[in-house]
């Protein structure tokens, strides 16, 4: 209520009546904390009358669930499609056709990297895994085109489609991955439907945006010229906005490509078969150099799916084909690569046995990673405890130690307050709304030791990432150094750097926000990187001329010029971190993600696992809210910006 | 330019595969059926290439895959990975195709529903699951004990024993909390709780036999191994939730800590239990319709029977060994024939 009333006098005083303000409410604010201090503060309670409620509402679904039936049916049946295919194809068959892919598309170079790609998973012994994952994946990626692109059209040609959709694709998006597992168990069962489900949700976004970008960003001249040449709305689309769209359509799968990936390997936690059961199942075994494999297998599918999609979409782009056109001889000959590609894939079975990759090539680096991590461990274990500990003391546990004593209400106000003051009247109703429903889920508790992670874990990043991107956006070389482990840090699966990471922290709250930081920074590095990079040389040249220092350049010029850039990236670390939370309670962060894994295993646990994941979401729209309004927010370009 | 010489030497290769194609084609030769192993488990591929021998199939976990198909569920740990290999192997030479699937526990029985899944080897107790499934709906049967006991219980690391003879009686728990104080605990000793997905109740534990214990959750089976490697490896104190069989028990030394014994009835009500965990006699829980169908697999499944050495045996060829689960599988089959032959139809 007191940030509506001031937000109006707001705009009456300067802004530093605003600070003013704001100062002394907080200061207010310390003095109610002294006050009431642990009162109001709503302690956590297994039993909840809500999560039982909850349970009833599985009881329901699982009596009712007939209706979803042929649902869960149609999807196994397209992942049984992609199976089949794969599998009649026969691992020559698949390295053929991805070589004449990659030749298609992007030539030679791109072929080698696909067929040398494609026979490194079988090297690595992960050929039938890679498979299973592949199938899934595309079986996700097909329905996510086939519903995101025209959805996409529609929000590109609709404004009021697009107002729709624009706040599911948020909450979509900032949804943790996790927190959907629970009801899809309960909808769809186990196995490859619910996978697929869960993946769609995941992978839809960027498919649905960049689509509607796309379609937004043909010139309009070219569709009125369509128009006053008497093409009906039908014309336009075919004709001009479709095609001068397709790169940007390209984009958005390759995206959804890229997103579905990392998603169908954390399915396994719901019976999804493929790469990600072997990390779970190395990872149950604390096995790192085995997880290591799987997560590189990943890794390589990534790479490959990411350079073959992206030459795609130059190849379809027709402004880019214009300039390669060649004769007809040439491309007839051009295609005959691709084609004898498939033919020798497709006939290999007559020569050797195609349904399993020959075992005498293999290789694993399973046992040098085990002792180089073994050693690593060893050696370093007792100085990260002290680190961990340290940390522990000084920040975690204050930290935690203010936000759950407070009384709830206090906490409410405020973070309403801070919401105001950074993006306005309207991000702290939301904020207030988001506090107040984790109240009535009888989550408060978890929720704030939750908020508190992940807070640390988004200060974390940011002073990493802004270190590092101000550093990278200086130095071309040791951009170039960081790209392939940035690229690597963001697809290989937490899982695998997990063990580790318990052995040098323990099960603690700190290990969580290690693996959280190790996921979030390197967007951040590279949003930082781009901002900084795209100051204008001509203010820094004026800068350089009236004398500026180094240190001055930097502070007065450079970061106060890539502000926007900076708030993005801060937005972008809060959503990852968040998405981290149910990972951080698999390595002992408790609460709120300990609640959601607990739900996924546990039938009597899972009203309660449900409202935790409730719980993440409405923690994650709070602080996506209160940032965003600082700094712009089209978070789907963010994978690929540097 | 580089484009077009590639080209030709595709063209003229696409040729001779299409010559040789034609030739295979008209005599008869048929590509290798692509339906078999059509479930695509992660475990070892069921059947690749018919090896008619009975001879070679006896060696090699190896079958024709014709009589049927069984679906196991392998749970998480490695214990249970153990006892499907082992299962999977047989029934491969006897002739079935075996898929596999890991699941975790609970979840495990959605597969009943479904026909996911058909054997799940080893249950630890899920009492309102067995409700559900075995008395209400009869989608699925108890195919008796798989012969491991399942113990479940408080455990320290073998130095502090040495150090703290009398710590592994609970009464004396108190005066050694201190010594488990992290930077999780407060000021309370931390208790390491375990993975979520399996039986507890250590939190009601402590505070009926008024402990002045937190538990702290490792929230994962590979969080709490990693633990105990560490806090045998550092000598750091730790006190845990653990169980037997596991094969981290064949790698380093746990002892388990007494509580008050466990008496039928006593862990009733699970806000009151002040009781140790009860011993876990493991059962199979099958499929109900696959069993009526399945002929000698099922009494295959029915009869499986071993002990807790066995498995540990197994599982810890598989962990610490590396070696593949059906290699371990069959190392142990090779060398207890009369123990698997009991189960034999």
């Amino acid at each position: 209520m007191t940030a509506i009333s001031l937000s109006a006098r707001s705009r009456l005083d300067p802004l530093t009546a605003r600070r003013g303000l704001m100062l002394v409410l907080l200061a207010a604010a310390a003095i109610a904390y002294v006050l009431f201090r642990n009162q109001w503060t709503l302690p956590h309670n297994d039993d909840e009358p809500l999560f039982r409620s909850l349970n009833s509402v599985r009881d329901f679904v699982d009596e009712n669930r007939n209706v979803l039936e042929p649902i869960r049916l149609a999807i196994g049946s397209v992942v049984d499609a992609f199976d089949f295919v794969i599998e009649s194809l026969g691992w020559p068959g698949i390295i053929g056709l991805a070589g004449a892919l990659g030749l298609v598309f992007g030539g030679w170079r791109l072929a080698v990297l696909t067929i040398t790609g494609f026979a490194s998973l079988g090297v690595l012994g992960l050929w039938d895994a890679s498979m299973a994952t592949l199938g899934l994946m595309l079986a996700a990626v097909i329905l996510a085109v086939a519903i995101g692109v025209p959805l996409g059209i529609l929000a590109g040609r609709s404004q009021r489609a697009s107002a729709i959709l624009a706040p599911i694709l948020d909450v979509m998006q900032i949804m943790p991955t996790f927190a959907y597992l629970t009801p899809m168990t309960l909808l769809f069962f186990i196995g490859a439907a619910p996978s697929v489900v869960a993946t769609l949700i995941y992978a839809i976004p960027p498919a649905i945006r960049i689509t509607a970008l796309g379609i937004r960003g043909v010139p309009s001249g070219s569709v009125e010229a369509a128009m006053s040449l008497g093409s009906t709305g039908r014309q336009v689309l075919t004709k001009v906005q479709l095609p001068l769209a397709r790169r940007a359509i390209g984009l958005g799968i390759n995206q959804s490509i890229m997103m579905a990936l990392s998603m169908v390997v954390i399915t396994a936690m719901i019976g999804a078969p493929g790469l990600g059961r072997n990390i779970l199942n190395a990872v149950q075994r604390v096995d790192v150099g085995a997880a290591f494999d799987a997560g590189l297998a990943i890794v390589i599918l990534a790479i490959i799916l990411d350079r073959v999609t992206y030459a795609a979409g130059d190849w379809l782009d027709p402004r880019a084909r214009i300039r390669t056109l060649r004769s007809g001889r040439q491309r007839l000959v051009g295609w005959l690569g691709p084609l004898g590609l498939i033919g020798a894939g497709l006939l290999a079975p007559f020569a050797i046995d195609a349904t399993q990759f020959p075992t005498a090539v293999q290789f694993s680096f399973r046992g040098s990673v085990n002792e180089s991590v073994n050693w690593f461990t060893d050696t370093f274990s007792r100085a990260t405890i002290v680190i961990k500990d340290v940390s522990t003391n000084l920040v975690f546990n204050p930290l935690e130690g203010l936000l759950t004593s407070s009384p709830w209400w206090l906490v409410v106000a405020v973070t309403m307050l801070i919401a105001w003051y950074l993006s306005g009247r309207r991000a702290s109703i939301a904020a207030g709304i988001c506090l107040a429903l984790i109240v009535l889920l009888g989550l408060w508790g978890h929720s704030m030791a939750t908020l508190a992670n992940v807070l640390v874990g988004t200060a974390l990043t940011l002073v990493i990432g802004i270190a590092f991107g101000i550093l990278t956006a200086r130095s071309d070389r040791l951009r170039a150094i960081l790209r392939p482990i940035l690229d690597a840090a963001q697809t290989l699966p937490a899982f695998v750097y997990l063990i580790p990471a318990l052995a040098l922290f323990q099960s603690t709250r700190f290990t969580a926000v290690v693996a959280a930081v190790i996921y979030a920074v390197p967007p951040v590095i590279r949003l930082v990187d781009v901002g900084i990079r795209s100051v204008p040389e001509t203010v820094v040249e004026a800068a350089t001329m009236s004398g500026a220092t180094e240190r001055q350049l930097l502070w007065k010029v450079r970061l106060p010029l890539s502000m926007r850039a900076l708030l993005l990236a801060a937005n972008q670390g809060i959503v990852l971190v968040l998405a981290m939370v149910v990972i951080g309670g698999l390595v002992g962060a408790g609460a709120l993600g300990y609640d959601v894994i607990a739900g996924l295993a546990q039938g009597k646990d899972f009203g309660k696992g449900l409202a935790a994941g409730i719980a993440i979401v409405l923690l994650g729209i709070m602080l996506d809210r209160i940032t965003q309004g600082a700094g712009s927010r089209r978070r789907t370009t963010v994978a690929k910006a540097g | 330019m580089q484009r077009n010489r590639w080209g030709r030497w595709f063209a003229g290769l696409a040729v001779v595969s299409l010559i040789v194609v034609g030739c295979a084609k008209s005599s008869g030769a048929t590509t290798p059926p692509a339906s078999t192993a059509a479930g695509a488990s992660t475990g070892t591929t069921a059947s690749s290439g018919p090896s008619a021998s009975a001879t070679v199939a006896a060696a090699t976990c190896q079958g024709s895959g014709d009589k049927g198909s069984v679906k196991m569920m392998v749970n998480e740990w490695v214990g249970a990975a153990a006892n499907v290999a082992v299962a999977q192997c047989l029934l491969q030479q006897m002739g079935y195709k075996v898929e596999t699937s890991t699941l975790a526990e609970e979840i495990a029985w959605q597969g009943f529903d479904t026909g996911e899944v058909d054997v799940i080897l080893e249950n630890w107790g899920h009492p309102a699951l067995e409700k559900k499934y075995i008395k209400d709906t009869k989608l699925a049967t108890d195919a008796g004990s798989n012969g491991v006991t399942g113990i479940i219980g408080w455990y320290v690391p073998k130095w502090m024993v040495d150090e703290h003879p009398d710590i592994t009686d609970w009464n004396n728990l108190n005066k050694y909390a201190s010594l488990f104080k992290t930077s999780e605990s407060g000021d309370k000793g931390q208790f390491l709780g375990a993975n979520p997905t399996f039986v507890q109740y250590d939190e009601a534990l402590i505070t009926n036999l008024h402990l002045n214990y937190k538990v702290v959750f490792s929230g994962s089976e590979a969080a709490t191994i990693t633990a105990f490697q560490q806090a045998t490896k550092n000598k750091t104190p730790l006190i845990g939730y653990f169980y037997d069989p596991q094969w981290l028990l064949s790698e380093i030394e746990l002892v388990q800590v007494k509580l008050p014994a466990w008496t039928q009835g006593c862990d009733a009500d699970l806000k009151k239990v002040a009781c140790d965990y009860p011993a876990y006699t493991l059962n199979k829980i099958v499929r109900t319709k696959w069993m009526d169908a399945a002929g000698d697999a099922a009494t295959f499944i029915k009869n499986f029977k071993w002990k807790n050495s066995d498995q540990n045996l197994v599982a810890d060829a598989i962990t610490n060994k590396s070696m593949k689960e059906l290699d371990a599988a069959k190392q142990w089959i090779d060398a207890n024939a009369a123990t698997w032959q009991a189960w034999m139809p």
